[in-house]
């Protein structure tokens, strides 16, 4: 990432550095003496909130790690028991309008039309469907594609929400205006407003967990390992080598927004 | 040094530091550490409290149920899907106790019949299936034993027996045309039976020469469309569909 503070890397003209090179002690004084605490990010960026040292044997190093998941819907049996753990381990509003992850049901009609269905994000399972006329049926777990080139980060004007340094897209709660402008910008349809803070949520693919070595509550759920998270940097993680092993697509490819969430022999009707 | 000059220097002065002063008090601490973000909303994240414990918290106390789990069909269902999240409960185990769903809608989630659930996944019909009977009062969920081998082949492919039975090839028996394997009954997609390949398996009693009961329809397979196999028109399981 690039220096936020905009320092004088422009050209300048001669007389206006030689001006403000005079006038900076002057501007120093006044900065030391107007601000106890002045924000020198270099100091204070490391540790931010410290004590948590001596509680961990290991410090998590972010740039050491790069993570992606992977999915494969022909495992899926669409029992919403990923929904469920997401919305316990996240707290995520029980409302059906509120999910960080959610099953999708795709129904391809012999008349060429294709419906999907996910009702309640597929907690309690899913409605009986008439199968005459059914061509084919299955289930695709859907989430944050946490993607590299993400559009939400872009256009968020306070820069509250962001890409970790192990490739995942996080939201600052505390930073947020709620203006709605990245739920907007998501292609996937994968963020909301959360009703009570009214600041945005997504998947975080459990940061909180990660970072202790635990997988994310939807992977550690799933009954049939449709879900596969892990180093994508790493040729012996299980996710590299199921991506190996599997024809791997991703979600809207044209939109260019790389996600790092990877879908394993992906039907055509998957959008 | 011109009066002009020293006015200039005071009200720039003023406005340097008025703007540090703005920025520093604006800008929240750490924001930029890292990127254009700020460095401490990872912390407040990675924070939150872990509620499931992982797979590999349970064994520790439980080591016989977890023994008789990974040996049997559920073995990569973990202990939580069912009991729910259970950090609390390894931190204070006689306080935080967990549940296990033993009421009959729970199992169904995963194993209620679905068209849209991969062939060969262990279904149930809820409605038909030994109604209103626990699962648990027949099944060990910790380690459900293996399904019978089902005796017929109807009972996995309904609708192709349901059409075949009423057709004109009712009484030809399924393995007539695909050889299966007995272990097709275990493994379905592993093991797959075959399907015939050539125009002459058909002929051995639709050709007009095939020495089969006069009733059964014939064509000349010489000229009756040489370049199509049959069934690319016609319905096996259902010939005289049109």
């Amino acid at each position: 990432m690039s220096d936020p503070l905009p320092t004088d890397t422009h050209p300048v003209q001669t007389d206006r550095r030689t001006f403000l090179r005079k006038s900076l002690p002057v501007a120093l004084a006044v900065a030391s003496m107007a601000e106890a605490d002045p924000p020198d990010a270099t100091k204070a960026a490391p540790e931010p909130q410290g004590g948590s040292e001596p509680d961990q044997p290991r410090r998590y190093n972010p740039s050491e790690h790069y993570y992606g998941m992977a999915v494969d819907p022909g495992l899926c049996i669409g029992c919403g028991r990923c929904v469920e753990a997401c919305k316990t381990e996240n707290d995520v509003p029980r409302e059906p309008f509120y999910f960080r992850t959610w099953v999708e049901r795709y129904t391809a009609q012999a008349d060429g039309e294709t419906t999907v269905a996910s009702p309640n994000g597929g907690i309690g399972g899913f409605p009986p469907i008439k199968e005459a006329g059914v061509l084919r049926t299955f289930f695709v777990p859907k989430l944050c594609n946490q993607c590299a080139n993400p559009p939400c980060v872009q256009v968020c004007p306070v820069g509250a929400t962001f890409t970790t340094p192990d490739g995942v897209v996080l939201v600052d709660h505390e930073y947020c205006i709620g203006c709605r402008y990245c739920i907007q910008a998501c292609p996937y349809g994968a963020r909301f407003l959360h009703p009570v803070t009214r600041t945005a949520e997504k998947c975080t693919f459990c940061y909180h967990r990660i970072v202790k070595d635990l997988v994310p509550a939807c992977v550690e759920a799933c009954p049939t390992q449709a879900r596969i998270f892990g180093e994508l940097r790493h040729r012996s993680s299980p996710l590299s080598r199921f991506m190996r092993f599997n024809n791997i697509q991703v979600l809207k490819p044209h939109l260019n927004t790389k996600p790092n969430v990877f879908y394993a022999n992906l039907d055509g009707e998957v959008r | 040094m011109p009066q002009q000059v020293t006015r200039l220097v005071v009200l720039f002065g003023v406005m340097i530091a008025g703007l540090v002063a703005a920025r520093s008090w604006l800008i929240p601490k750490t924001f930029g550490a890292i990127g254009h973000y700020r460095a401490a909303a990872i912390d407040s994240v990675t924070a939150t409290k872990v509620k499931y414990a992982g797979h590999e918290a349970c064994a520790a106390c439980h080591p016989d149920v977890a023994a008789l789990r990974v040996a049997g069909r559920h073995k990569s269902v973990a202990c939580e899907v069912c009991h729910g999240p259970g950090a609390e409960h390894v931190e204070s185990p006689s306080e935080k106790r967990l549940s296990a769903p033993r009421q009959r809608g729970y199992c169904p989630l995963c194993h209620g019949y679905d068209p849209g659930r991969p062939s060969g996944f262990p279904q149930i019909d809820p409605a038909t299936h030994n109604p209103m009977r626990p699962c648990v009062s027949c099944h060990q969920a910790h380690a459900p034993e293996t399904p019978r081998e089902p005796e017929a082949c109807g009972a996995c492919h309904g609708s192709i027996a349901r059409t075949h039975s009423v057709s004109n090839h009712a009484l030809i028996a399924c393995v007539r045309c695909h050889q299966t394997d007995k272990r097709h009954k275990v493994t379905p997609l592993l093991s797959r039976p075959t399907k015939p390949t050539q125009r002459a398996f058909c002929g051995q009693c639709h050709d007009r020469e095939a020495s089969s009961p006069k009733e059964i329809s014939r064509v000349d397979l010489a000229t009756h469309e040489p370049n199509y196999v049959c069934w690319q028109c016609h319905y096996p399981h259902f010939p005289e569909a049109k």
